[in-house]
């Protein structure tokens, strides 16, 4: 597989919130602003990135029967990492993100790729394939945090943009997070739609 | 090519459509605006018309440009999803802005994107309404009082509603039976006078729009259930005759839970559709957080219509 | 390409095992270099909401009366100059509610921090800054021991969160407690 491809179905073609809508809990609740989507993104992207290195490096030595369990206990490790480091160092990002760190365990993208990619591939593929569906969660994710943030409080990344106004409080609660999420996806599949026809 | 147009049966041939029900709906409910005109003045008007025209102008918008399909507003039916969402917010003039996002959540989520009138599972004037009471509550919950006929200027007096001072722990602040049947009370727009409401419902059921089992087995589980509270303890709960002369339970009753897109179908589901939409209400009303329930009963309902219509099959033609 | 290993029972027991002590070993590591941030920042989460909410003070000293947690602020001398408390209820309107609020040593409200709250943003979350020095409805600098506080609507002199009467009530209830077990502090 091209480097040019796996770039594409990471961050587009095989996008994992807007076309294989996979890992719809964090998604939905973590996005009520975009810093936490953002965040949320780049914890899960790390430990794609190391998650299908390591399975790569080790796919010949774990038996098929055993599998699983394996991914599970190399995946949960590293998340694991991402929750010590950041309750030790950024302590107010775990606040807001808190429990949705931990179940980055359980998020469908990692075991996913693990099963799908880094079990059949090689280990710099695998690697690039977790960085690039990791920056393509991240942007989804960036991107429904943002409209959200905008519609319910009126601010982007905490900066106001329409003067200290109450923004429609319904969209930075979980319902919000549904229509928002079926918005854009519809928009989202719609320009891809007619990319294709052309 | 498509000259053949294939549609589900019934196939009946009578001088019923669409386009003639929505236009009676939209005649009853006239003496429920013209109430609230009387009593909130210009701001009560100037809400009607921007809800009515934005729906109007977003169902057209959709249809021309994302649907692409011929449009269809000339059946009236965004005409009365605009009158219904006008009647179930207060008419003030902070609400003719909040009012045009109403309607676009009304309109666009409510209902075209299920594909249109006929296809949506959720009252739309309804889904517009929760949405603009969850993402505006203070806005939303900011009642004009009717004080006197036809107040002139914007400024209407504010306060709580009946149910919503009963919420804060008021009991029966000097409201009485006469003022809530006139409408004489603060409220959404078009929910304070209950008899407005009851003549256009009249209308609609003398020109069998509207069947009465909805209507009534709403009302009476509500009258019936709130008067067991009642004679149980007097002081804290509300009297049943004041609980359904109050809030939104007349107009919801006979507009909004006899929409039939939404409705089942059969006699007989329509009487448990209606009993479960009094009886979640006087739950609501009284266990819940919401002083009011009777949008959501009826939206809960809504969702439940789909089972009903297994379970109770209409009499077919000619059985 | 090397050769795949087969599901054999010693082959998965070796695979399962060697992998479960590298993760353990890589996460001991971890845990020993990140214990002690952790441990900072959640001291320093406490000692900031008591910096707050408190008057200025040399040093803490912590004690429970009434079954709540004080954190005492004494001067130099070892005189208290205020104490910050933490209480909480159930009567909010999305569950449990709980503060730290600080007193002066004359029994004044000096300040206080919410600590947990499930309130619904934009209304009743408001607290955190509503009923602060500059808010619409600053309880800082009342004494709920001479007249405990209550919501105008309650007949009292603090202006509601507007839209969130329950949640103001819960909020006044828990700083009228607080000043209660102010009161028994120094028996």
């Amino acid at each position: 597989m091209k480097t040019k491809d796996i770039i594409k179905n990471g961050l587009i073609k095989e996008n994992p919130t807007w076309v294989l809508v996979l890992g719809m809990c964090p998604t939905l609740a973590t996005t009520t602003s975009a810093i936490n989507g953002l965040s949320m993104g780049l914890a899960t992207t790390f430990v794609l990135m190391m998650s299908n290195m390591v399975i790569s490096l080790l796919k010949n030595v774990i038996p098929d029967k055993v599998r699983i369990p394996a991914f599970i206990v190399i995946i949960a490790t590293f998340v694991t990492m991402v929750e010590m480091v950041m309750k030790a160092y950024l302590p107010a990002l775990y606040d807001s993100l808190g429990l949705f760190i931990a179940l980055i365990v359980v998020n469908c993208i990692v075991l996913g790729r693990a099963e799908a990619f880094a079990s059949k591939n090689n280990v710099g593929q695998s690697f690039l394939d977790g960085l690039f569906m990791g920056l393509g969660f991240t942007w989804a994710l960036t991107l429904l945090g943002m409209v959200r943030e905008l519609l319910g409080t009126g601010c982007i990344f905490g900066h106001s943009l329409i003067g200290g106004a109450d923004g429609m409080l319904m969209m930075i609660l979980p319902p919000g997070g549904f229509l928002a999420l079926g918005l854009l996806m519809a928009l989202i599949n719609h320009l891809r739609s007619k990319k294709k026809v052309k | 090519m498509n000259i053949l147009n294939v549609s589900g049966s019934p196939h009946v041939h009578s001088d019923e459509s669409t386009k003639k029900i929505m236009w009676r709906v939209n005649m009853a409910l006239v003496p429920a605006l013209l109430c609230a005109i009387a009593y909130f003045g210009l701001p009560a008007l100037l809400v009607s018309l921007v809800s009515v025209a934005s729906c109007v102008l977003f169902q057209w918008l959709i249809e021309k440009f994302i649907m692409k399909v011929p449009t269809s507003i000339g059946d009236g039916s965004a005409v009365v999803t605009g009158l219904l969402l006008a009647f179930n917010v207060p008419a003030t003039a902070q609400m003719l802005w909040i009012v045009v996002i109403g309607a676009l959540v009304a309109i666009g989520i409510g209902k075209m994107s299920f594909g249109g009138l006929g296809k949506n599972p959720f009252n739309p004037a309804l889904v517009g309404r929760v949405f603009l009471l969850i993402s505006f509550p203070v806005q939303m919950t900011t009642w004009p009082v009717a004080e006197g006929l036809f107040p002139m200027g914007f400024d209407v007096p504010t306060g709580a509603t009946p149910l919503g001072a009963f919420k804060e722990g008021a009991l029966g602040e000097g409201v009485t039976f006469m003022d809530a049947f006139l409408g004489h009370i603060g409220g959404s727009m078009g929910e304070v006078s209950a008899i407005a409401i009851l003549l256009g419902a009249c209308y609609l059921l003398w020109k069998k729009v509207i069947s009465w089992h909805i209507p009534v087995a709403f009302i009476g589980t509500a009258f019936l259930f709130s008067g067991i509270l009642w004679l149980i303890d007097p002081t804290a709960y509300m009297d049943p005759v004041m609980t359904i002369l109050t809030g939104g339970i007349m107009l919801g009753a006979c507009f909004m839970a006899t929409d039939m897109v939404t409705s089942p179908m059969a006699k007989s589901g329509q009487l448990i559709f209606g009993f479960g939409c009094g009886l979640l209400t006087i739950i609501i009303r009284n266990w819940g957080s919401y002083p009011e329930g009777v949008s959501f009963a009826i939206l809960i309902m809504n969702s439940v219509t789909p089972l009903l219509n297994r379970w109770f099959k209409p009499t077919r033609f000619a059985v | 390409m090397a050769k795949k290993a087969q599901s054999t029972l010693p082959n998965m027991l070796i695979s399962l095992t060697a992998i479960a002590l590298v993760a353990a070993a890589a996460l001991a590591a971890l845990n020993g270099v990140t214990k002690d941030p952790i441990a900072k920042a959640q001291q320093a989460k406490v000692e900031n909401a008591i910096g707050a909410v408190l008057p200025p003070f040399a040093k803490l000293e912590d004690k429970t009366v009434d079954g709540h947690l004080c954190h005492v602020g004494l001067d130099e001398a070892g005189t208290m100059v205020g104490a910050a408390i933490e209480a909480g209820n159930d009567k909010g309107f999305g569950g449990h509610l709980q503060l730290m609020v600080g007193f002066d040593a004359q029994g004044a409200v000096s300040g206080y921090q919410i600590l947990e709250t499930h309130e619904t943003p934009g209304l009743g979350a408001k607290a955190d800054q509503w009923f602060q020095k500059d808010g619409k409805g600053c309880v800082v600098g009342t004494k709920p021991a001479d007249a405990p506080l209550t919501v105008k609507k309650d007949g009292g002199s603090v202006d509601a969160i507007s839209g969130s009467t329950i949640t103001s009530r819960a909020f006044l209830a828990i700083v009228n407690e607080a000043a209660d077990v102010f009161a028994h502090i120094n028996q």
